[in-house]
């Protein structure tokens, strides 16, 4: 069983680890570090906080592995109604450094039916392979035949990095497939990259409700699997003509037998593009005072061509549905330019927005929190100045 | 303060606290403007067992009393005054039955009222009979195992919406007070019909409306005690419930001390919080003394009453009095402290306000108050 | 019908406070909840429970302490609770966690349905339902929105998808992951918690399953924190003042470029 010692040789008493443990597990007893064996989670903040290498974690985890077999970064190009998501695009434009510094190629595995050109495509997007399972099964997404056919690339091929969107269906889809071939899997990572010596991914990702980065490895298990969300990494640029090799695999049947049945996609027409898609968001929250009020957001919306995000409050008092819903219970959003109007800025809502390229803020307290993150802050009634700002950016855009 | 709560009603409170902050906060402005009746709170309440505290458990309830009733209406009326009105006034009129109702009649309605699945009221109070409650109208003749009801009673709290109504008329109009009974009336009783709502000043997500009686006819089974009671079974249910009316008042007046306390410490002018300044430091201390004041009274008079005490009129009539005037000062001093922002409705200060007032003005004003407590003291000054 | 609820308790978010001077979460006092993305699982589940009948179990691993937040789920309907408690599941990342959770639930005789927020707030990984449903080998729907139909033998359910939902037939036993918009929570109950109070919670430790101990907590889990820091703060920017017209002039020339 894994433990953790602090050897006390080593300790200063500096007290990083104190703060660095998220469960308050570490006090300073006579300048030594002492951890509360029944808090602490053996998470490694504090191994990973302290400067003289003073705490230790001992983890049994058997003999390092010979992990040599497995090569090459894969990304999972998700794909609906047999359009390649753009998610896809943007993995593989990460996953082409990773596999440059790994000396390694870039592959794009694409499960589908009648994707052939689709396929095709992806090497102008940097892909040097390409695997391809193409099967009626497969047209749309589902849980069983999809976790098989790539529990059996993985076991075959033996990749040594995939990537895979954070969406609905990348969520669902790799947490199977890490249990079933005993791989770690890091979700929503907003930062990877690659230390060459121990052929490691480095995984960083928001920790503990979004304040404190943690970087995570899988140092004795293949392959190191990651999530990432939309519009987190910049897409591969298209270079036409570059072309991949197509590797088509073909499985007996019953790979693709499936205990769900998907009966129907329904497409949900809003008015508002999806929030999580937009590069530019207008959200409003409580200090919009009505839902009548909330319409002034959809005007200056509408103007630049941005969707209407809302804080919890607002979606509470039912102004506008939940599917608006930006932070932590709602969605997360990393627009180019986020106005957020009458919203406060609880620590709830900044983790779902507070990663946004440019942020506007309009508050009529100057000492709303949401100015802290703010790019520009206006002091304000938000009644005035969002009809103001709608009335000037229609002129600027000539609209 | 520390007021010694046992386990169950410091479960009792923090599940209120919790239903008003979460549930009935976010809402309380919009039903205030849309005047509408709370249902969907109603049926929170219900499901959370809130309505049947005080009823006992052989029908329903969990066998608390009236001291576990103020500690919810406290905590709603601290989200708002009128939803909790919902609540409290169903409280209201089910005291005639809890105090004074037979086994049958008790087995036949607590039940439902103890499951929130039926809300009650109350109804003494007509054109012609408010403080002057003896010159009632409204008669209840006999007529084989009927009573038949006609008159109209007015500013009925939950009228409409509530299913189950304790209504006082008299039976024998010669003998005045000593004339008149109280009866169960089931909402859908032919003859039983509302009057339109009333538009109110404050306690606007409350529904007061008419309740109008023509012929209607009552089974003699719904006649609560005996006939000729009806005005000990209105005094005795006024004074067991006077001490909620004072818990609705402390949580209006401690509703609106919060919001002018976190005002004054993030409002900054001249440079500093307002709260730095003496002349909020000294009102926010006297609102804070008065709201404690009001609620170790009420508490009090509410244990007195849980105490099976006999005689608690002056006692009760002291708490809902001192507790209304609390209500309606520290309100109207939250919506000073927040000055135009207090005035405005974006804010909830000023509906603190608006509701306050009613607190001094139903269940007996507070110049009826006065009257019961003076005749009650000379009264024990005459006995010794 | 045997209904599980599988549940995680978190720091209370809406405690949690930054300080202003280390940029770290202010940890301190900082009470603990049920993750409220669970709180839709079990209303669910009671839910189930009413429509089909049968019995609602709830389940947790965690430190002793998250025995509250059984007791909390039975007063808000749940029959039962177990907790999976153990120094040998410290460390545990999602392998490791989905893996303990599974063996306990396989301990329990049987099941037909399981739920599971569709992620928890303190982590955010959305992995362990997905990990439960996979180690126990039963088919799963995520993100579920709306349970259409439900019987002894399968399921009729709404997975919410980016762009709408896709309407999901399954068998029985099935594992759920729900979304906020699957329903309103109930409040607790008063007799419910009375309930939970003498409720007796089910307490499990690494020896009473039938778990291969190399494949528990920190020594089961693949993955591994080397480094933690905090991320530079975002710094508040500039203040435009002036009237509405004035500062909305400023605001749309510093926006130029954003927005063409």
């Amino acid at each position: 069983m894994a433990s953790i010692k602090v050897h006390l040789e080593k300790c200063t008493g500096c007290t990083l680890c104190v703060k660095a443990c998220a469960f308050g597990a570490i006090h300073m007893s006579d300048r030594k570090a002492v951890i509360d064996m029944a808090k602490c989670t053996l998470c490694g903040s504090c191994v990973a906080a302290c400067k003289f290498s003073a705490i230790e974690i001992e983890k049994a985890g058997g003999p390092k592995k010979d992990l040599s077999a497995y090569k090459d970064v894969w990304v999972f190009c998700e794909q609906k109604k047999g359009v390649i998501q753009s998610i896809s695009f943007e993995l593989l434009g990460e996953g082409r450094k990773l596999a440059d510094k790994l000396g390694v190629k870039l592959c794009a595995v694409l499960l589908g039916h009648g994707m052939e050109d689709a396929a095709e495509a992806l090497g102008e997007r940097g892909a040097d392979k390409v695997y391809l399972v193409d099967h009626p099964a497969l047209k749309s997404y589902q849980d069983d035949p999809y976790t098989a056919v790539m529990v059996k690339l993985v076991e075959e091929f033996k990749p040594e990095v995939i990537l895979c969107g954070a969406s609905t269906i990348g969520r669902s889809l790799i947490s199977r497939v890490a249990i079933k071939t005993n791989a770690g899997l890091t979700a929503d990572c907003t930062g990877l990259d690659i230390d060459a010596k121990e052929r490691l991914l480095l995984q960083t990702r928001p920790a503990f409700g979004g304040n404190i980065m943690a970087t995570i490895i899988a140092p004795n298990h293949r392959p190191q699997m990651a999530t990432v969300r939309h519009k987190v990494m910049q897409p591969a640029p298209v270079q036409p003509g570059r072309a991949a090799e197509i590797i088509s695999k073909a499985y007996p049947e019953e790979t693709f037998a499936s205990r769900t049945r998907l009966l129907d996609i329904v497409e949900e027409l809003t008015s508002t593009v999806n929030i999580s898609e937009a590069d530019i968001i207008v959200a409003g929250g409580r200090g919009m005072g009505s839902k009548e009020n909330f319409a002034l957001l959809e005007e200056l919306a509408k103007v630049l061509g941005g969707a209407v995000g809302a804080s919890r409050s607002a979606v509470d008092a039912d102004w506008i549905p939940y599917s608006h819903q930006v932070g932590q219970t709602g969605k997360t959003v990393v627009p180019k330019l986020y106005i957020a109007c009458g919203i406060s800025g609880q620590i709830q809502h900044l983790i779902g927005m507070q990663s946004s390229k440019t942020i506007v803020a309009i508050n009529k307290d100057p000492d709303a929190q949401i100015f802290k993150v703010a790019t520009y802050g206006i002091v304000g009634d938000v009644n005035e100045i969002v009809p103001a700002l709608t009335k000037e950016f229609k002129r600027v855009l000539n609209k | 303060m520390d007021y010694l709560l046992t386990e169950q009603q410091t479960m009792i409170r923090d599940l209120a606290r919790k239903i008003a902050v979460e549930k009935i906060k976010p809402v309380a402005a919009q039903y205030d403007e849309s005047e509408e009746f709370a249902w969907p709170i109603m049926k929170t309440l219900a499901e959370s067992d809130l309505f049947g505290i005080y009823i006992p458990e052989a029908y329903g309830g969990l066998g608390g009393g009236i001291m576990d009733m103020c500690l919810v209406t406290e905590e709603l009326s601290r989200a708002c005054g009128g939803i909790a009105l919902g609540y409290a006034g169903t409280a209201l009129g089910t005291l005639p039955i809890l105090l004074h109702g037979s086994e049958e009649q008790k087995k036949k309605y607590l039940p439902d009222i103890a499951s929130g699945k039926r809300l009650a009221a109350f109804c003494l109070t007509e054109a012609e009979a408010g403080s002057d409650a003896a010159n009632m109208k409204t008669t209840a003749r006999k007529e084989g195992d009927k009573y038949i009801l006609n008159g109209t009673k007015q500013w009925i709290t939950n009228a409409g919406e509530a299913e189950i109504y304790t209504v006082i008329a008299l039976t024998d109009k010669s003998r005045g007070v000593r004339g008149a009974s109280a009866f169960i009336v089931e909402k859908g009783t032919k003859g039983m019909e509302f009057g339109k709502k009333e538009k109110k000043m404050g306690i606007r997500a409350s529904a007061t409306r008419e309740v109008i009686f023509t012929d209607c006819e009552v089974p003699a089974a719904n006649l609560i005690s005996k006939e000729g009671m009806g005005f000990i079974v209105a005094l005795k249910t006024l004074d067991t419930s006077r001490p909620g009316v004072a818990a609705q008042a402390v949580g209006i007046a401690q509703g609106a001390l919060d919001c002018a306390l976190d005002y004054s410490r993030t409002r900054v002018q001249f440079g500093a919080p307002i709260s730095s300044f003496q002349a909020i430091q000294h009102m926010l201390a006297d609102m804070g003394t008065q709201v404690e004041a009001a609620r170790a009274l009420a508490y009090a008079v509410a244990r007195l009453v849980d105490s099976g005490a006999k005689s608690v009129s002056k006692e009760s009539a002291m708490a809902k009095l001192f507790a209304s005037d609390v209500a309606m000062k520290v309100a109207v001093d939250a919506v000073q402290i927040m000055g135009g922002y207090g005035y405005m409705r974006d804010y909830p200060v000023e509906k603190f306000m608006r509701d306050a007032k009613i607190t001094q003005i139903y269940e007996g004003t507070n110049q009826i108050q006065r009257n019961v407590i003076a005749s009650n003291m000379i009264k024990e000054t005459l006995k010794k | 019908m045997n209904i599980i609820v599988c549940i995680k308790q978190v720091p209370n978010t809406t405690d949690v406070r930054i300080d202003p001077v280390t940029n770290t979460l202010i940890r301190d006092g900082v009470e603990s909840v049920i993750n409220p993305f669970d709180a839709y699982a079990i209303e669910e589940a009671v839910r189930i429970k009413e429509r089909c009948g049968g019995k609602v179990t709830a389940i947790t691993m965690g430190p002793p302490q998250a025995e509250n937040a059984l007791k909390e789920a039975i007063g808000l309907g749940c029959d039962e609770g177990v907790l999976v408690s153990d120094r040998k599941f410290a460390g545990s990342d999602t392998w490791a966690t989905s893996y303990t959770l599974a063996c306990a639930i396989e301990k329990l005789e049987t099941y037909d349905v399981i739920l599971t927020g569709k992620q928890a707030s303190d982590g955010d990984t959305a992995q362990v339902g997905p990990g439960i449903s996979t180690h126990l080998d039963i088919p799963q729907v995520t993100y579920v929105k709306k349970i259409v139909e439900i019987n002894d033998k399968a399921a009729k359910v709404e997975r919410m998808t980016e762009e709408g939902y896709d309407v999901v037939e399954t068998p029985l036993p099935c594992l759920f992951t729900v979304v906020k918009e699957i329903n309103t929570p109930r409040m607790p109950s008063l007799k419910g918690m009375m309930r939970a109070k003498s409720a007796k919670i089910t307490k499990w430790t690494a020896a009473d399953l039938d778990a291969d101990p190399a494949a528990l907590g920190l020594d089961g889990s693949p993955t591994r924190v080397v480094k933690i820091f905090t991320p530079e703060a975002r710094k508040g920017g500039e203040m435009i003042s002036g009237s509405a017209g004035e500062v909305s002039k400023e605001l749309a020339e510093l926006l130029k470029g954003e927005v063409v």
